[in-house]
């Protein structure tokens, strides 16, 4: 029987429950400490390896993160405008040559945290030094003080219309990489519907996952962005950046947008992967208003590629570089962001369809994903989250594979409290509580090792994060 | 029973004050722009989000950011500002205030607010008028009249560039308009400030609007707050709007007015004499 919380085993779970209390109480009292009723209320930040909230925007412009943003990082309908127009206020003042000599586009973010990680019906060894089989199934719980990774924030103008991008970052075991590097000019022949990125960059996704507000293995990624089909190899991902060529545009307060994207088909690695295969992305989005409630925005948005399937070979051996028949797959779906005053809600939903080319089975794979992620924002200052995300295969690649085999649902609640908020730096004190649920394989999320003994059995994995979020 | 009349006359006297009073406090606690009503409170919470950074907390331009920002921000406890549909020394127009928020100000670090639906930026604009207690007691003025604009031709654009001289606009805003007049260095604005009169050659927009009766407007109004007088009383409409068809040559903009200036110098760029002391006088077509 499924249970909602993983099972748990003694010591080690009052040990991380007692961190888990002393970490809390220790944020709690230094939030209380640090002066929370200063005048200054307004914040900004990013989050690690996936967001774009850049202090030094605020640092440029003066203006306090919370207009831009709703809460960092998600961008607010404000927020949308000014990144649309290529991190420009367009009031004539938004090339570096107006700002100070001393002024550097650099904004940093990491988050130092508590983490507490459990996966339930993980293989180990009956006898724990000898090799199995026989195998059993345990649940995983590791605990302990992290760090996340640390972004390189740079973004901002070259010149008047002329935009750039790069985002370098470092994971905590000091791997390096770029997440995005791009250049991008804005405004052509005048009119903020033309507006073309040549680079490495986030694909136009409304729901942003650079952006997204939760941070913890479980929570800080959509499951619907990263998902493919069991024994599929296609490689690709909607959260990650992709390499390509961006056409842009919008209305004057962007409520329209539009985007059409040709990308290199390697899911944002750098090279040219298996020969020249192209993808293409669409998105389109227009945006309602509504009084006092906010802005209300729908939009559709679209995938397609292609991969290789047969190789030309040397010898017999495949080589990589001269791909020979490809097969599609897609992408397509529904989302929006509607506001009803402090209540936000983002829902989502996907249709993705992978060749059976790329599946290695008899059937094409098809699934249907969804999510709905409310966020209720007390104040500048105090964000609560509440997320369902939801896939469900429609056919399996393999007929003889259980039906439900893949299917995934996450639950994550979190708080997020500005400790202050300012346009010079940002500091959130961030709790959550992340639990998904795999039905026969490992989680795509969480600290699992492998799939279940049994296929069709759920494997539960969960996330406890206490962290300070902060960006400067 | 007079004494009872006398009462009751006190009392509705004294009803007729609060309630006069009342009104006005609900004048100045809302704003009234077209179909919508907006409202403080919920501005308050608005302008804590977007503007306290600015223009501070309590509406006197002194936020956080101030001091880095040139121009400062406006201090709405003094109730005076620059663009507005109404003569110069009186209080602007909801409306103006919020096509203010909405067009920004170029060259500043005021964006437009566009994006913001109408309801929040007319909640704003309601809670704008709470830092002056002007809102209370004095009614916006009354909005100038716009007459029609009359054709462009060359006299007009001519006649324009003879007040350009006349009124001494190229003291402050230099004779091309590149801001670089005589005087443009010791200019001031009403808190003893430093300020730059407009560059009309850099500016893709003007403070106040983009259109020609904005800028019909900005110098029939004057920019409350600046050096920038009101010509009101100096100039007839028809000047105005030959006033309007010069300035606009002086934008590196491909308008109307340019391409006729243009063609026109191509053939009498020797018959003009350079604006500045001892320039054309009011002389042109006109």
């Amino acid at each position: 029987m499924a249970t909602w919380f993983p099972k748990r085993a003694g010591g080690a779970q009052a040990s991380w429950l007692v961190s888990a209390l002393v970490t809390g109480v220790c944020l709690t009292t230094a939030l209380a400490l640090s002066g929370t009723r200063s005048k200054a209320y307004t914040a900004y930040s990013l989050a690690v390896h996936k967001t774009a909230a850049i202090p030094p925007f605020a640092r440029k412009y003066g203006l306090p993160c919370s207009a831009c943003h709703t809460a960092w990082p998600e961008l607010n309908a404000f927020g949308q405008t000014f990144k649309d127009n290529g991190y420009q206020l367009m009031n004539d003042r938004d090339s570096p040559i107006w700002q100070s000599p001393a002024y550097f586009p650099l904004g940093l973010r990491t988050t130092p945290h508590f983490n507490f990680e459990s996966t339930t019906k993980q293989v180990v060894d009956s006898t724990p030094g000898v090799a199995g089989p026989p195998f059993a199934e345990k649940t995983l719980t590791q605990s302990g003080f992290d760090l996340s990774g640390i972004d390189f924030l740079m973004l901002g103008t070259l010149y008047k219309n002329v935009t750039f991008g790069l985002v370098p970052t470092l994971d905590p075991d000091g791997t390096a990489g770029v997440e995005t590097a791009f250049v991008r000019f804005d405004n052509l022949g005048g009119s903020p519907w033309a507006n073309v990125k040549l680079g490495k960059f986030e694909l136009d996704n409304l729901l942003s996952e650079k952006r997204i507000v939760l941070l913890s293995n479980n929570g800080g990624l959509y499951q619907n962005y990263h998902f493919i089909p069991l024994s599929d190899g296609t490689n690709f991902e909607l959260g990650a950046n992709q390499i390509g060529l961006e056409l842009m545009g919008h209305s004057l307060n962007s409520y329209t947008r539009y985007s059409l994207a040709v990308l290199t088909g390697t899911n944002g690695d750098p090279g040219l992967g298996a020969g020249s295969t192209y993808d293409a992305a669409f998105t389109l989005s227009h945006a309602f208003d509504a009084g006092s409630m906010g802005v209300e925005r729908l939009g559709v948005y679209g995938y397609v590629g292609q991969r290789p399937t047969v190789f030309q070979t040397t010898g017999g051996t495949p080589i990589a570089a001269s791909a020979g028949t490809r097969k599609p797959f897609y992408r397509v779906g529904v989302t929006g962001n509607f506001s009803f005053g402090k209540l936000e809600l983002l829902p989502f939903l996907m249709h993705g369809f992978d060749d059976k080319a790329l599946t290695a089975g008899t059937n094409n794979a098809t699934w249907n994903g969804g999510l709905l992620e409310a966020h209720y924002i007390v104040d500048p200052q105090l964000l609560l989250i509440g997320r369902y995300e939801t896939i469900r295969m429609s056919q399996q690649a393999d007929p003889a594979t259980p039906s439900d085999q893949g299917n995934i649902d996450g639950f994550s609640f979190g708080i997020r409290r500005y400790a202050f908020m300012f346009s010079r730096a940002g500091l959130a004190l961030h709790g959550e509580y992340s639990l998904t649920k795999t039905i026969g394989n490992l989680p795509q999320s969480g600290d699992g090792i492998g799939p279940p003994l049994t296929p069709g059995t759920a494997v539960w994995s969960s996330s406890l994060l206490l962290g300070l979020d902060f960006a400067f | 029973m007079r004494s009872y009349t006398r009462w009751v006359a006190v009392v509705s006297g004294w009803g007729v004050l609060l309630l006069a009073a009342g009104a006005a406090s609900l004048r100045a606690q809302e704003s009234h722009i077209g179909k919508l009503t907006g409202h403080a409170a919920a501005g308050k919470d608005l302008y804590r989000r977007y503007c306290v950074g600015c223009h501070g907390p309590d509406g006197d331009g002194a936020g956080e950011n101030a001091p880095w920002i040139d121009p400062k921000p406006r201090d709405f406890t003094l109730a005076v500002f620059k663009c507005r549909s109404t003569p110069t020394g009186t209080l602007p127009t909801d409306q103006d205030l919020l096509n203010a928020m909405t067009r920004g100000f170029v060259t500043t670090n005021m964006p437009p607010w566009r994006p913001l639906t109408n309801q929040h930026r007319a909640d704003l604009v309601a809670y704008i008028k709470t830092f002056s207690s002007k809102w209370k007691t004095l009614k916006p003025g009354t909005p100038i009249t716009i007459p029609a604009e009359p054709r462009l031709t060359i006299e007009s654009v001519l006649h324009g560039r003879g007040l350009y001289q006349k009124m001494e606009c190229w003291k402050c805003h230099g004779s091309k308009g590149h801001a670089d007049g005589p005087s443009a260095a010791t200019l001031t604005d009403n808190k003893d400030l430093p300020i730059r009169p407009y560059d009309f050659a850099t500016g893709s927009r003007f403070m106040c609007g983009v259109t020609n009766e904005d800028l019909y407007k900005i110098f029939m109004t004057g920019l409350d707050g600046t050096p920038m007088p009101s010509f009101a009383d100096n100039l007839q409409p028809a000047d105005a709007w030959d006033l309007v068809h010069f300035l606009r040559t002086l934008q590196p903009l491909k308008t109307p007015e340019a391409a006729l200036w243009k063609a026109w110098l191509a053939a009498h760029a020797a018959e003009l004499k350079p604006i500045g002391p001892g320039g054309p006088g009011g002389g042109g077509g006109r």
